[in-house]
């Protein structure tokens, strides 16, 4: 199946807000002027060098959160979203520590407390709609679609406008790529997008030693109940040894006859 | 023995002043405990969304963890080597690794968001997540610390049976726990694996897993070795010391293959402008490599200090502390220089930390005083650690040597 995703184009965005509002009316969050990502507000619009930059969970295609969590409470759907499953969590917080972009916000002040960030509308996605953010965004600066129409619409503005535009896509291979992508009149840092994220996949970091343990376990064991039984052994033949000795020295007599017997 | 008698007032000073210790630790950590679970993390401690863990995992679990590593180590010396002049040391081992291992788990529940799913990773795999490994492991190995002190408490009360039985499965079960030990310990490493643009240069290394198994070997032998002394004083249960030379050598190798591997980083991560800032965090490095592990390393290879009882003390604290730092710098100090934000525990962070290790000290000394964890015939002369004038839990002296005699 073909991803979805959301570009989010910062040249066009006239910093509204109506994302946020659509956003909190969807998950029942209170409307704050507080711009920034929190457990109460999974999409913002930032200010950065005089630049409206919508913000949101990335949707990364291996996503680092999903690879992380010890009991897949948070997936990779088939659609493109990444979603959560409170009723899985059990709040080691490992998502948060470990998204390259801090999406991941916490419900600190709650005894019951859930990780909180954008699912993409997940819900709306699977019954044909958009995500309430692009819905209701009036200055085409959040599109929704595959990722390969999105990708086709974004080479579009770049030749229809090229004076406009820092002519590449942020999200094509950013942590191995993500749903989100964007567009920007800029270089991506000064909008504060993240530069230093390697190309691939953040999971492979991990993957690579997490796949050598069933090898591990396999020859460590072997290796640990030969060295035991190595020693175990030499072990045996000391103590006879000792005690082959310590007869001999305190009954000298008996050996001569053994000796005699022989002969 | 006369010392002690010539000065009673002096001594029920002290006893009275650490029992006072001991219930404002756990008065303040109780309290802390009401509002952590009524309120939320957020009420609780200093953690933040930029800085989602903090004391609990870098000490609590990252430190608590390899603290208790001497279990392992020498079970496997014992059982797997046969090394048997480690005999002695084996008991309180295994004890201190048990309950380390229990603490690790209580402290869990209290960072956990949602502690009453804690055993989620049973049913619900991930097996992409090191977190995921590091639960199972931690999970089985407690399960296998725990057996491997069950012979303790039925030699205690002369349950023949079980002990018959634990008696032929030891050897694999020691096996296992020295699989599923070196597997999490290393892991704790590799949860730092996935971060590579969040962690300080300095403390990043794809060799993280080799890095943390390493000091944990390296530590194990090193927190026996200062349990060794405490007991000393407090149990008058003596360890001889050339065993603790024996470990205190284990550590300098540990330490040895450890400083090679920083030293590889070094090259071949082309770090040398990080190691020559001296910033807070180019600082907090050289103290943790010098005193962490150039100072012990040279300490427990010379004879005069690896055989004086002092020598040992101390390059085992320098181990120690080495080794908190460490986990500090890489969980704390290197987040705190990307986020750009400060922490520092808050009060109740600390004292439920403080009310975890004081469980752990009070667990430690009931085992002492019930259970045969020490070799009988190893009684102490003298106060072997006179010149160490530390902890000494809630307790009278006299109580613990008519007891255990």
């Amino acid at each position: 199946m073909q991803h979805y995703g959301i570009l989010i184009d910062t040249t066009l965005c006239i910093g509204c807000y109506a994302c946020e509002e659509a956003c909190a009316d969807r998950w029942g969050f209170p409307k704050t002027d507080v711009h920034e990502l929190s457990s109460t507000k999974n999409t913002t619009v930032l200010t950065v060098n005089d630049a409206y930059v919508p913000r949101m969970c990335m949707h990364c295609d291996v996503p680092t959160c999903a690879s992380v969590c010890p009991v897949g409470a948070l997936e990779k759907t088939d659609e493109g979203p990444v979603t959560y499953d409170v009723s899985k969590c059990i709040g080691c917080r490992y998502c948060m520590q470990a998204c390259p972009f801090d999406v991941p916000k916490y419900q600190w002040n709650s005894a019951n407390p859930k990780v909180s960030k954008c699912d993409m509308c997940h819900d709306r996605i699977v019954a044909g709609k958009k995500p309430a953010c692009v819905e209701a965004c009036p200055a085409e600066a959040r599109v929704f679609g595959t990722l390969e129409e999105l990708k086709q619409i974004a080479e579009k503005r770049f030749a229809e406008n090229p004076a406009n535009y820092f002519p590449q896509i942020y999200g094509i291979k950013e942590a191995g790529g993500t749903s989100i992508l964007y567009l920007a009149s800029k270089p991506f840092a000064e909008i504060g997008l993240k530069g230093n994220l390697p190309d691939h996949p953040l999971p492979s970091l991990t993957w690579a030693v997490m796949s050598k343990i069933p090898n591990y376990v396999f020859w460590g064991g072997t290796l640990l109940g030969g060295i035991y039984w190595i020693t175990n052994r030499r072990k045996e033949v000391r103590d006879l040894e000792a005690k082959l000795e310590q007869m001999e020295n305190t009954n000298p007599s008996r050996r001569i006859s053994n000796h005699e017997q022989e002969n | 023995m006369t010392s002690l008698l010539k000065t009673p007032l002096g001594k029920i000073h002290r006893m009275t002043f650490w029992t006072a210790v001991f219930w404002i630790i756990m008065a303040l950590g109780l309290t802390a405990t009401v509002i952590r679970f009524t309120q939320g993390l957020g009420a609780a401690t200093n953690l933040s969304d930029k800085f989602p863990w903090g004391f609990w995992i870098g000490f609590d679990v990252l430190c608590g963890v390899g603290l208790a590593a001497g279990g392992f180590v020498v079970a496997a010396a014992v059982y797997i080597f046969h090394l048997d002049y480690y005999k002695p040391i084996l008991r309180p081992a295994v004890l201190t690794a048990f309950l380390g291992y229990v603490l690790v788990v209580v402290a869990l529940l209290f960072d956990l968001g949602r502690p009453w799913q804690i055993w989620h990773p049973l049913i619900m795999w991930n097996p992409h997540s090191v977190m995921f490994e590091v639960a199972w492991c931690v999970m089985f190995y407690t399960t296998v610390l725990a057996l491997e002190f069950s012979p303790i408490v039925f030699e205690r009360f002369k349950l023949e049976k079980p002990q018959k039985i634990l008696h032929a499965i030891i050897v694999p079960l020691v096996i296992l726990g020295v699989i599923l030990s070196s597997l999490h310990q290393s892991s704790l490493g590799s949860l730092y694996l996935i971060v590579p643009e969040k962690v300080y240069p300095l403390w990043y290394s794809s060799n993280l897993p080799y890095l943390f198994f390493l000091t944990a070997i390296a530590v194990g032998p090193a927190m026996v070795t200062i349990e060794s002394f405490l007991s000393s004083r407090t149990f008058r249960r003596e360890i001889e010391l050339p065993i603790l030379s024996k470990l205190g050598k284990v550590t300098a190798v540990a330490l040895s293959v450890y400083l090679v591997l920083k030293i590889e980083d070094v090259v071949n991560d082309h770090l040398w402008s990080y190691v020559f800032t001296f910033n807070l965090e180019g600082l907090l490095y050289w103290a943790e490599i010098i005193l962490g592990a150039v100072v012990p390393i040279i300490l427990l290879s010379y004879k005069k200090t690896n055989r004086s009882k002092k020598g040992l003390f101390y390059s085992a604290l320098f181990v120690v502390l080495g080794f908190i730092l460490n986990r500090m710098n890489l969980s704390v100090t290197s987040i705190e220089h990307y986020t750009g934000a400060h922490y520092f525990p808050s009060w109740m962070e600390i004292s439920i930390t403080l009310m975890i290790v004081a469980l752990g000290f009070a667990g430690f000394r009931l085992a002492v005083k019930y259970l045969p964890v020490f070799p009988k015939e190893k009684e102490a002369n003298e106060p072997l650690s006179k010149t160490f004038d530390v902890v000494e839990f809630i307790g009278d002296k006299h109580e613990h040597t008519t007891v255990l005699n």
